[in-house]
């Protein structure tokens, strides 16, 4: 049996992930909820014989025993607000909102989470993208300081990525240390306006102990490379892992990782693998949640 | 330090009744040597180097005085460098010399964040520059409006101002002023314009947000008219104007603050700085104290000019060549065909990488 799907936000990430669901044998998108009658992807949906609705979130909580998950996709003030209603009405959440009230979830790296989580966070498209290459040098080094670098195209930066660039950074940063392992992290976004527009390209720099093994580090970002390809199949390094000893802080071995994400073209093109990542990774959480809902 | 000397008369024989162009207008100063000339130095002045520049720049009446990283606050990382000391400490070193100027810091959004500038403040900024690519002025908002509330002087900052139309371009200064900008200032962050196009941004902008609208101009020497476009701004109506002792700064470096100040003069513009003494600042602190590291107009720097490169990316790129073993100039002019933007540091080691030639591994 198919889980029944609500997606809250009719933007470029909901529209995306309803692209998704009607793909998925484990999930239906059966609601996609809304608040202007007129938006691109309300009418998308009604055509594709989805239910829709303008009327807000209500609507879905009125109803909520017809629905099992409910991927947030507005922004992180409306999922703080949703949260705890979601979890009173028993639904499973996934926010891909940076609310962070739930703990994050990197599917490459700890899916686990689902058994017992009521409410996760989808971190950001750039955490997505990059927190998994940070985990893989971590769990075979000591990585005092990772940095990321997400550049994305303009014309793929909605207007709530516009508007909230220190919670992408804050974020990013917090997951880079929570998940991937590091000691400290940071993260940096730019906006690339180039047409036709660029790839989502991502750079991960981090600082290890100069005793690491450099071919450890590379066999576990290239077998990280392939868990990621698993569920964004447009995931790929486009150079081979750097290593350079001596060139980090204070003596430590630097390690540079650059890969490029190609999007699946559902909603908006190729270019738009930053959409992509994150709908796609909250799409492999909601599966794992459906497969452990058939045992 | 010298002893102040008025200004000298312009040796040039005018002819009878002749008026200056900036004759009356009153220009404003801001050095960027310690923020845009850390470039020059890999982002590694001290508390001790602030010190010695901010009070000569302070003494010879400069109006703003920029500190922080050259990428602004939060840029030290692996992509644009690591600083020797962070951006607060410095600035606490400048806040401690500085009597009559405005302090200043640049942020970038998406590398620097409201809780940077809420610590700058803490250090005792006046004023922020908030800068984005000259497409992207909706992401400032949320740093303006920031700054406004912590009671900054704001300047919304466009950089890499050739990559649009000076229309555009006055589209983007009206969303910043919007946003709360006391300021717009454009940069020429590649170091790419000539004066004709500098006076067409600043005609466009000024025919948008009106006269009263300040505006500032920031340039880089890398098609060796840094000097004369900032001058060619304030003749448009621009009436603030960017500079670096020495010229210290990303690429061939920005415009000198003190030949500016001195054509500022000749140009009989009304300004606060006293020439004599800031070209003094220029050559017996900043000079000792980045001997070997002023910014030259080589190859690599006029070609940032020339094929329309963010200043900041050269000597990433130097270290990068010798690194993959790839020429420079190859590596400028692959990045200026993949129209990479400034923050985009992180292309130069994967440019140098691909035309290096080396395999991924099956």
């Amino acid at each position: 049996m198919s889980l029944r799907c609500a997606v809250i936000g009719s933007g470029n990430i909901g529209s995306d992930l309803i692209k998704k669901l009607e793909r998925s044998e484990l999930l239906t998108p059966s609601l996609l909820v809304g608040i202007d009658p007129n938006s691109d992807g309300l009418k998308r949906a009604r055509e594709a014989g989805i239910e829709t609705t303008h009327e807000g979130v209500q609507v879905l909580l009125d109803r909520a025993d017809e629905f099992d998950v409910v991927f947030e996709a507005t922004s992180a003030t409306v999922h703080a607000a949703n949260a705890p209603k979601f979890l009173e009405k028993g639904l499973f959440a996934l926010d891909l909102t940076p609310a962070a009230v739930g703990p994050y979830v990197v599917p490459a790296v700890n899916l686990d989470l689902v058994a017992d989580q009521r409410n996760l966070n989808m971190v950001t498209c750039g955490g997505q993208a990059t927190v998994p290459i940070v985990n893989a040098i971590s769990r075979v080094a000591d990585v005092s300081y990772a940095e990321i670098v997400a550049t994305i195209s303009s014309r793929a930066a909605g207007p709530g990525t516009r508007a909230n660039i220190d919670e992408f950074t804050e974020t990013t940063s917090d997951a880079i240390v929570k998940v991937g392992g590091a000691k400290r992290g940071k993260a940096i976004i730019v906006l690339n306006p180039a047409n036709p527009p660029i790839m989502m390209r991502n750079t991960v720099f981090a600082a290890v102990d100069k005793d690491a093994d450099p071919q450890a580090i590379i066999d576990s970002i290239l077998e990280m490379e392939q868990a990621v390809k698993q569920y964004v199949p447009g995931y790929e390094l486009v150079a081979e892992p750097q290593i350079d000893r001596g060139a980090g802080p204070d003596g430590s071995t630097k390690v540079a990782v650059f890969i490029r994400v190609k999007g699946a073209g559902d909603y908006l093109p190729e270019y738009a693998g930053n959409l992509d990542i994150i709908t796609a990774a909250s799409i492999a959480a909601a599966e794992r949640y459906a497969m452990q809902h058939q045992k | 330090m010298s002893t102040h000397r008025e200004p000298t008369e312009s040796p040039v024989i005018n002819s009878d009744g002749y008026v200056p162009p900036l004759a009356g207008r009153d220009i404003l100063v801001c050095d960027t040597t310690m923020r845009d000339g850390s470039h020059s130095v890999a982002h590694q002045f001290t508390s001790d180097n602030v010190r010695q520049i901010a009070g000569g720049l302070d003494a010879a009446g400069v109006n703003v005085i920029e500190v922080t990283h050259g990428d602004g606050l939060g840029g030290s990382s692996f992509n644009y460098g690591f600083s020797a000391e962070s951006d607060f400490d410095l600035l606490k070193a400048a806040r401690g010399e500085i009597k009559q100027a405005k302090l200043a810091a640049l942020l970038l959004p998406g590398i620097g964040t409201l809780e940077d500038l809420q610590k700058a403040t803490d250090e005792g900024i006046d004023l922020v520059r908030v800068a984005t690519h000259c497409t992207e002025a909706d992401i400032s908002i949320e740093h303006l409006h920031g700054a406004k509330a912590l009671g900054l002087e704001t300047v919304g900052f466009l950089m890499m101002s050739h990559m649009v139309g000076p229309n555009r371009l006055a589209t983007e200064a009206e969303i910043m002023r919007d946003a709360g900008a006391d300021t717009v200032y454009f940069a020429d962050s590649a170091g790419a314009l000539l004066p004709h196009q500098v006076t067409e941004r600043v005609e466009a902008i000024r025919a948008r947000l009106g006269d009263d609208m300040k505006i500032g101009m920031h340039a880089h020497n890398n098609l060796g008219s840094g000097v004369p476009n900032a001058i060619a701004a304030a003749q448009a109506g621009a009436s603030i104007l960017d500079g670096s002792c020495h010229g210290l700064g990303a690429g061939a470096g920005n415009a000198a603050t003190e030949v500016l100040s001195a054509a500022l003069d000749r140009m009989g513009a009304n300004t606060s700085v006293n020439t004599l003494e800031l070209i003094d600042v220029a050559e017996d602190i900043v000079a000792e104290i980045c001997k070997g590291k002023l910014p030259k107009l080589d190859r690599g720097s006029l070609l940032l000019g020339y094929a329309g490169i963010y200043s900041s990316f050269l000597l990433h790129t130097r270290r990068a060549a010798e690194r993959y073993g790839v020429a420079e100039a190859e590596i400028l002019l692959e990045l200026g065909r993949r129209r990479v933007v400034g923050g985009q540091e992180d292309m130069i080691i994967d440019v140098a990488i691909e035309l290096s030639g080396v395999q991924l591994p099956d």
